[in-house]
């Protein structure tokens, strides 16, 4: 892939919780040729509807149309590129490690400077859940290496905007909002024009 | 109190007559039978049994894009629902409402891959605007309400109801209020337009030297065509219409000035080039017509106006969107306007029309689609409702047919669907019953829906189809013959039916037309026959569609005519 039309985005998704939600938006990207590099749904602060945080890479130009295209799903609430924003970001990981009594000690070491939890000891392994963002996370997990990863699974980055800024807007705000600032503004945002 | 309960095939029914459902297309099988056993009661909804439910979805199609209404189609489950894909397919690209209701096996079978299941939400979703499985008969009427809500608001589309068989015979009280408006969370419909948006664009408008309009589809959609000439007019801007805006603005008007893109007029196509300003009204730039998006318009701004924010920017770079309903936009847009002329600019555009002709049709003694059209275009006076397929005869009429009434052009533009001139035409003729209807069509795509001329003999559709018929897939011919070294393969139809028999064997009148001279005479007898028609023209077998922007280039390499002949 030509590497300078190549692009990587974040896209927070406010989504009904109907079935069939996830088929249809991973079908708007799928169809596009975009590869979602991690996707973490769960439940909003709103009831019946779903937040989405995902991170999509592809062709630039198909890749800076997809929050457009997400918002044309009916069940899709509002879809917003939040990667040129200013935003926080984290992801989760569960990792397990082999570890015989002789290493125990230097594993928590290690654990302790990366603020890291232990969620779990056993006689032969060791489970750490870390928080983060995603190079802290690389950074720990390359540490791990050598004492041998036994499993590791890992949430995917979920994010908002910095500040009192929502990503999801309240309904009233709705539909004034759709019709400026997302997909019009003069700034040159992704998914503008 | 007690409630009023209702079986959910009932509730399908009130529901759809209160959404004003006069006419629905389909054809029964075993899921969708309930349904079909409760519609005697119903005869608020005439039911027109198609032969196949792709023609089904088709017909829907017609009566939609004629009506200006949302067409209805009803399939079974399996084979049923799928055979609507095709229908569903062009409806979406087109942006055309339509509502479709197939049936499903019971409750308790799906996911079981029982008889005739498929998964016909999950198959539909790239093709639909959105589609439902209704699991519950105390749903069905809220969920047709929003279905027809969306299918014809905002960018229309067709929209597919999916109901378990089980549920169509469940019980369930049935409430509707006509007044209550139907709200979805996140659907937009864009009725306030932005005013920034209208100064910038106003402002483009008023400083162009040199503009051009390019009307699409959504002109005709959302029935602007008063506004886009008063537009027009007011300035003084030349008017290119896309292929599907083709009847959106009259083309005996002065600044009519063709359609533009692959078989466009060269002098839309180069009007559009030397523009200092293109605006693209109720337009997507497909690719048809910008064709290189590096190069097209190089010369020019761009504004864009339509529904849909998904478009803008989508193939070509915009400098000023509106989102908004062209005719609302045009509202606001229009006093905003500067009563303006471009003498010179006007003077350059009839110039390059008198240097590119275009639409010269060749001295023969042969029979020419060409020449067949422009004669119909001749005795009809660019009055009747045309609908065509897709391939040579679809470009020939979009070319040489002069339309002068708005909304009188059917074609599968978007999904180029062959196949569509038998049935979208059926749709038509049953939605505006007074219009003469003429379907143009190709030996090819007229065998591939075939099976609707009895749907247009049991109904006596006094339709009149014309199929140009040269024993190839003359597109596909043009395509090898240009593109693949003359490589050609399975391009030839030898084993066509005698078309005159077969009109007849459905009862439907049949002529042949093998010379010019009987041209004239056979399309007034056919149009003054009441009744359906079917002439077979036989016109030269092999011939080619010029203009021609070959796919993915510019102006640049446009092929005005064959210097070959």
């Amino acid at each position: 892939m030509n590497k300078d039309t190549f692009s990587r985005r974040i896209i927070v998704a406010l989504v009904k919780d109907n079935p069939g939600v996830l088929a249809a938006i991973v079908g708007v990207i799928r169809r596009r040729g975009i590869n979602i590099a991690s996707l973490a749904v769960g439940h909003s602060e709103k009831n019946q509807f779903s937040r989405m945080t995902f991170v999509v890479e592809g062709q630039e130009k198909s890749v800076a149309n997809i929050s457009s295209q997400l918002n044309k799903l009916i069940d899709v609430v509002e879809a917003s590129d939040i990667s040129d924003k200013n935003i926080v970001w984290r992801e989760l990981a569960l990792i397990k490690v082999s570890c015989n009594q002789s290493k125990r000690v230097e594993l928590l070491e290690l654990s302790k400077i990366f603020r890291v939890n232990v969620i779990d000891v056993g006689l032969n392994n060791i489970t750490f859940e870390i928080s983060g963002s995603d190079s802290k996370i690389d950074a720990f997990v390359e540490l791990l290496e050598e004492f041998g990863i036994e499993e590791l699974m890992r949430t995917g980055r979920i994010a908002t905007l910095r500040g009192a800024t929502k990503v999801g807007m309240k309904e009233g705000e709705f539909n004034s909002k759709h019709n400026s600032d997302i997909y019009l503004s003069k700034e040159g945002e992704t998914g503008s024009v | 109190m007690s409630e009023n309960l209702y079986k959910g095939s009932e509730i399908v029914c009130q529901a759809l007559i209160n959404e004003g459902v006069e006419v629905a297309f389909g054809i029964p099988g075993g899921a969708i039978l309930p349904l079909y056993g409760t519609l005697n009661k119903y005869p608020e909804i005439k039911h027109i049994l198609t032969r196949h439910e792709q023609g089904a979805s088709h017909a829907a199609d017609g009566y939609a894009r004629t009506t200006g209404k949302v067409g209805v189609a009803f399939a079974t489950s399996g084979p049923g629902s799928t055979n609507l894909i095709t229908g569903l397919a062009t409806a979406m690209m087109d942006s055309v409402p339509i509502v479709a209701i197939t049936g499903q096996v019971g409750r308790a079978a799906i996911g079981t891959d029982a008889f005739q299941e498929t998964d016909i939400t999950g198959a539909t979703l790239p093709v639909t605007k959105h589609n439902y499985l209704v699991m519950n008969a105390k749903d069905i009427g809220k969920t047709i309400h929003e279905a027809f809500y969306i299918a014809r608001t905002g960018r229309p589309g067709p929209v597919l109801i999916d109901i378990p068989k089980d549920v169509f015979d469940e019980m369930s009280i049935y409430d509707y209020k006509k007044d209550s408006k139907v709200e979805i969370l996140g659907y937009n419909t864009f009725e306030k337009i932005d005013e920034s948006q209208l100064q910038d664009a106003a402002k483009l408008i008023n400083n162009s030297k040199k503009p051009v309009i390019l009307a699409g589809h959504g002109v005709i959609i959302s029935k602007a065509q008063t506004k886009l000439l008063e537009l027009a007019e007011k300035a003084q801007i030349p008017v290119v219409t896309t292929l599907l805006g083709i009847s959106s603005f009259p083309e005996d008007h002065i600044l009519f000035t063709g359609f533009p893109g692959m078989h466009g007029m060269a002098y839309a196509s180069i009007t559009l080039d030397e523009a200092d300003l293109i605006i693209g009204i109720g337009s997507r730039f497909d690719d048809r017509i910008v064709g290189n998006a590096k190069r097209f318009g190089i010369n020019s701004k761009k504004i864009h106006i339509d529904i849909d924010p998904a478009e803008i920017g989508k193939t070509i770079k915009i400098d000023a969107p509106i989102i908004g309903d062209v005719d609302t936009v045009l509202r606001l847009l229009n006093p905003k306007i500067n009563t303006k002329t471009h003498p010179q600019w006007l003077k350059r555009v009839e110039h390059i029309k008198s240097e590119h002709p275009s639409l010269l049709i060749p001295e023969t003694d042969r029979l020419l689609g060409q020449q067949v059209i422009k004669t119909l275009s001749d005795i009809t006076k660019g009055q009747a409702i045309i609908c065509t397929g897709v391939g040579q005869h679809q470009m020939w009429t979009a070319q040489h047919y002069k339309f002068i009434n708005s909304n009188s052009w059917l074609s599968s533009g978007g999904l180029g669907t062959m196949g569509y001139e038998i049935p979208s035409a059926i749709g038509a003729q049953i939605g505006a019953p007074d219009k003469t209807i003429w379907s143009i069509c190709g030996d090819g795509g007229f065998q591939m829906t075939i099976g609707e001329l009895a749907t247009v003999a049991e109904n006596k559709l006094p339709i009149k189809y014309a199929i140009l018929n040269n024993n190839h897939l003359g597109m596909i011919t043009q395509w090898q013959d240009m593109f693949y070294d003359g490589e050609r393969n399975s391009e030839t139809y030898t084993g066509n039916p005698d078309f005159v028999k077969l009109a007849e064997a459905y009862g439907i009148k049949g002529m042949r037309v093998k010379d010019q001279n009987e041209l004239s005479k056979a399309i007034i007898e056919a149009n003054n026959h009441n009744g359906p028609v079917i002439i077979d023209f036989v016109i030269e077998k092999v011939d080619y569609v010029y203009p021609m922007i070959p796919a993915g280039q510019s102006v640049d390499q446009l092929i005005e005519e064959n210097k070959s002949k």
